[in-house]
């Protein structure tokens, strides 16, 4: 074993030939070494972009195979149920996938658990990069190209799981059908359109596929990477913490560490989807049966990513107005049409919106590369909450059948339930979420200006016993004290400036005192008077406890 | 052992240093250890901030007991992948239990290869590869005023040298000629309906089933069973209670024609009818009534004997079957519409007629159907 001295020639010929002819040598020269902050919720992204690595490597295997027609053909595979059923050439082909072809199923199930991990990576990441504010400037951009990919991304699902044509996927057809044609004005034509003619009709199967293999995924690569270029050139957010300021960025180099620990981190993604695609059964079109819209089963379910639309369609009240009475035209079937649009187009706009709308609110025109904990701004962590509790029970009641039947609870009972949830859960959370922040913050207060309780326990002269507190590390101190204050506008007096006047301004105005702020001040000092804990170490004698 | 210890003993070995449960993101507490050479190299912006620790090199004992480990892994990933191509010759697939064999045998040594892989690399970076931390200052995103500037001055220039400011023919032509450009796509996607009808009279197919147009023809329909293609003698439908689902005969496998013509059949004891049914259309106590619901186009598949309920498994719209199939409960809007039937001179079930109103799901030009059908005395 000898150490590397030089650059092995094998190494730097080839080295040599790229830099003699891209110049490569100084882009290389400042990003080899290039800094990442490290923390456990940084690698939610991740994972979402190994899944969709491993989507595009899955999905061209299945394409090898896959016909994308809704010619009738009968079946006459290996599958002995279906032997002699008349079916669409997607769905046969499918089924080949499955039976016909060694290690179809596998990659299958892996391409389709992919799908969900990669959908639900996204949104924990986006959840990460919300409630610890590192979509504010300069990374709004990037939250925007976040944005679109995960709507993007909910669109590639749906036309993924529609193209077996199994029972299954046709029901969930049926149902975009059934909201396509219920938009106003334009749904008649957009269903004609989508469909070749009126549903199912012989194109929606070809059309589903030329967007799930090439249109969607070609933008949502592109959006990738420029997702990641934006986020290689502002460099990641850190969390506050010794030495880490919102001037520098603290972490392991890219070259060889960061490098060597991505590689691994997607090779683990991968194992658990392998893992799930191997051992956990998902979407057995086979049990299914082709697809025929005179038939459904009870309990048909969406992926989870549509779920929260499905429960929504599910707790709407029958609502349906026609404007002009018996006229061929003006319908509007509201219990379609707003449980389709309201909640994607609420959390969707929402979400795009936020960072303006926070920056509009608190007037913080400053560039933000500290990440925020989460309890040190409770208003936004609490709306954040408060839209989980939205999303999570239009999702949960998107099983209002099943919830009854598992727990003896009648259908009409459970679907109230989630019709008055859906309005109290948020309001719940947030007032939840809001107080549970502040007690977290003043936990902060406490162990700065107390310290950390050391589970020693004083006899003091008097008799009375005192816990020993010692002043926390310096580590978890800097931690704790790198939070500022949420900027407030500032309301010039008497005579308001300009952008807060009339009646828009005077809101803008309220709003930022409730948002902005410092809720609980983490005094430098004793906040209260200095003899509650005598016992408290004298600092330089606490320094070197820490060591 | 006594709680006298803390006055006489190390107090500093009890004191925990931190909050309990808050994680370690300063490995070093003791003194800071000779940097590597390749940590101080660490790029121009490092600042030598004193707070921030610098390379830790892994003891070689234990490096050198890691390195047998991740070796170790690395000879796992090479033999699961062996097992893989064995695999792979070895499991044919075909029936449920041979696709199943292969499946997990491939499977699984994927997984073990990936899995052993990915941890043989982790113990290689955490136990072998030293551990430090750098820092690099970042700078505002924003360029300076200067090139601003200059980019502003480039700008101006340019736009005046290619006169497109000036020459306002020029200008306005182009966005003339431009605009049209974007029209062309648009007008190509025309095609995509391939029915060929005129826009305007689109929404005319949704109202009518095949049901009706072969009425119209003199050669109504019989409703057979779905899947069976048996047609039904109205006799031998008796027992009350009873349901169907049925399809038109002759277009058993026709998706488009099922899904809208499909009907469910139920039989009734005629005092169990509610005047929401229009009789007229039932025979002896049988009536026909759309499967497709009028919410999103689910079949509407389960029926409860008792109540008379005929639920929707997809978003549960709940209609009476006795009562015209008028909405209980969900968020269906509208009843399903009913299906005149009779029976022709053999005692089968026929279709007399069309559905009063448009099938399934709502669309703008369906306006309000039902009071259409009231107005016209029961006719669409």
């Amino acid at each position: 074993m000898s150490d590397l001295r030089a650059v092995p020639k094998r190494i730097a010929g080839p080295a040599t030939f790229l830099d003699e002819r891209l110049g490569a040598g100084s882009f290389v020269k400042r990003n080899m070494r290039k800094i990442f902050p490290d923390h456990w919720s940084f690698l939610l992204g991740e994972i979402a972009l190994y899944s969709f690595v491993i989507l595009l490597l899955t999905g061209t295997f299945l394409t090898f195979w896959f016909k994308p027609s809704m010619g009738e053909i009968v079946y006459n595979g290996p599958y002995a149920p279906l032997k002699g059923v008349t079916m669409s050439e997607a769905y046969a082909s499918s089924l080949k996938i499955s039976f016909e072809v060694r290690g179809g199923l596998l990659i299958r199930q892996i391409h389709h658990w992919a799908a969900l991990v990669f959908i639900g990576g996204m949104m924990a990441h986006a959840l990460r990069v919300f409630f610890t504010g590192a979509y504010r400037k300069p990374r709004e951009l990037n939250w925007l190209i976040g944005v679109v990919i995960l709507s993007i991304a909910l669109f590639e699902g749906l036309t993924g799981y529609s193209l077996p044509d199994d029972l299954l996927s046709g029901a969930g057809l049926r149902v975009t059908q059934g909201v396509v044609i219920g938009l106003p004005v334009v749904g008649t034509y957009l269903n004609f359109f989508l469909f070749g003619g009126e549903y199912p009709g012989e194109d929606v199967i070809s059309r589903f596929y030329s967007i799930h293999i090439l249109l969607l995924p070609g933008l949502i690569l592109a959006l990738v990477t420029a997702h990641l270029i934006l986020m290689w050139v502002q460099k990641h957010t850190q969390f506050p913490g010794k030495g880490r300021t919102n001037r520098n960025v603290v972490g392991a180099p890219f070259y060889p560490a960061f490098m060597a620990k991505s590689g691994a981190f997607f090779l683990f993604t991968f194992a658990v989807i392998a893992g799930l695609g191997t051992f956990a059964q998902i979407n057995p079109i086979w049990l299914y049966g082709p697809y025929s819209p005179a038939d459904v089963s009870a309990g048909s379910q969406p992926d989870f990513y549509m779920a929260f639309l499905e429960g929504a369609l599910r707790i709407m009240p029958a609502w349906e107005i026609n404007l002009f009475g018996t006229a061929e035209a003006g319908t509007i079937p509201l219990s379609v049409v707003i449980p389709a649009l309201v909640p994607l187009g609420l959390i969707v706009v929402g979400m795009a919106l936020y960072p303006f709308i926070e920056r509009w609110i608190t007037g913080d025109n400053r560039e933000h590369h500290l990440a925020d904990r989460p309890r040190n701004n409770p208003h936004r962590t609490s709306i954040g909450m408060a839209v989980i509790a939205f999303y999570g029970v239009l999702w949960l009641f998107g099983g209002n059948d099943l919830i009854s039947a598992n727990f003896q609870v009648d259908l009409y009972t459970t679907t109230w339930a989630g019709r008055i949830l859906v309005f109290a859960a948020p309001a719940l959370a947030y007032a939840i979420t809001y107080r549970i922040c502040l007690g977290l913050q003043r936990s902060d207060a406490a162990v700065l200006s107390h310290g950390v309780e050391s589970g020693v326990i004083k006899r003091l002269p008097n008799g009375g016993y005192v816990e020993v507190h010692s002043p926390p590390a310096e580590d978890i101190e800097a931690h704790l004290r790198g939070r500022e204050a949420i900027p407030v506008l500032a309301d010039g007096g008497d005579v308001p400036p300009k952008g807060l006047r009339g009646p828009i301004g005077r809101l803008r105005l309220r709003m930022s005192k409730a948002y902005g702020g410092e809720k609980i001040p983490i005094a430098n000092g004793h906040p209260h008077d200095g003899d509650e804990h005598p016992d408290m170490l004298p600092d330089g004698q606490n320094r070197a406890l820490t060591r | 052992m006594t709680d006298n210890e803390h006055e006489t003993g190390q107090p500093e070995r009890r004191t925990p240093p931190r909050v309990i449960g808050t994680p370690l993101s300063d490995p070093l507490t003791g003194s800071l250890p000779e940097p590597l050479p390749g940590a101080e190299t660490a790029g121009d912006d490092h600042d030598g901030d004193p707070a921030v620790p610098r390379a830790v090199p892994q003891d070689e004992r234990k490096a050198r007991k890691a390195e047998k480990i991740a070796a170790l892994c690395f000879m796992l990933t090479f033999a699961a992948l062996v097992a893989f191509l064995v695999a792979y010759v070895r499991f044919q697939v075909g029936g449920l239990s041979a696709t199943g064999a292969s499946h997990i045998a491939l499977g699984g040594a994927l997984t073990l290869a990936l899995l052993a892989l990915a941890s043989g690399i982790v113990i290689w970076v955490r136990q072998i590869m030293p551990k430090y931390e750098m820092v690099q200052q970042r700078h505002p995103m924003a360029s300076s005023a200067d090139v601003r500037a200059e980019i502003a001055a480039t700008f101006v220039s340019g736009a005046a040298e290619s006169g497109i400011v000036k020459r306002r023919l020029l200008r306005r032509t182009l966005l003339l000629a431009a605009a049209p450009l974007g029209l062309a796509p648009l007008v190509l996607l025309r095609d995509l309906d391939s029915t060929g009808a005129p826009v305007a009279q689109l929404h005319k197919r949704l109202a009518h089933t095949v049901w009706g147009e072969k009425a119209k023809e003199g050669k109504p329909l019989r409703l057979v069973v779905e899947g069976t293609g048996q047609p039904i003698r109205a006799a031998d439908f008796n027992s009350p209670g009873g349901i169907l689902s049925v399809v038109p005969e002759g277009y058993e496998h026709d998706l488009n024609v099922l899904a809208k013509a499909t009907v469910i059949l139920i039989k009734f004891r005629p005092e169990e009818f509610k005047p929401g049914t229009n009789l007229n259309w039932t025979h002896d106590g049988i009536v026909a009534y759309s499967k497709i619901c009028t919410h999103v186009g689910c079949p509407a598949a389960l029926y409860e004997q008792t109540t008379h309920h005929i639920l929707c498994p997809c978003h549960q719209s709940t209609f009476d079957a006795a009562d015209g199939a008028k909405v209980v409960f969900g968020p269906a809007a509208r009843p399903l519409p009913q299906l005149p039937i009779g029976v022709d001179e053999q005692g089968y079930l026929i279709a007399l007629g069309d559905f009063p109103t448009p099938v399934g799901p709502s669309y703008w030009e369906r306006g309000d159907a039902e009071a259409r059908v009231r107005e016209n005395g029961g006719h669409s």
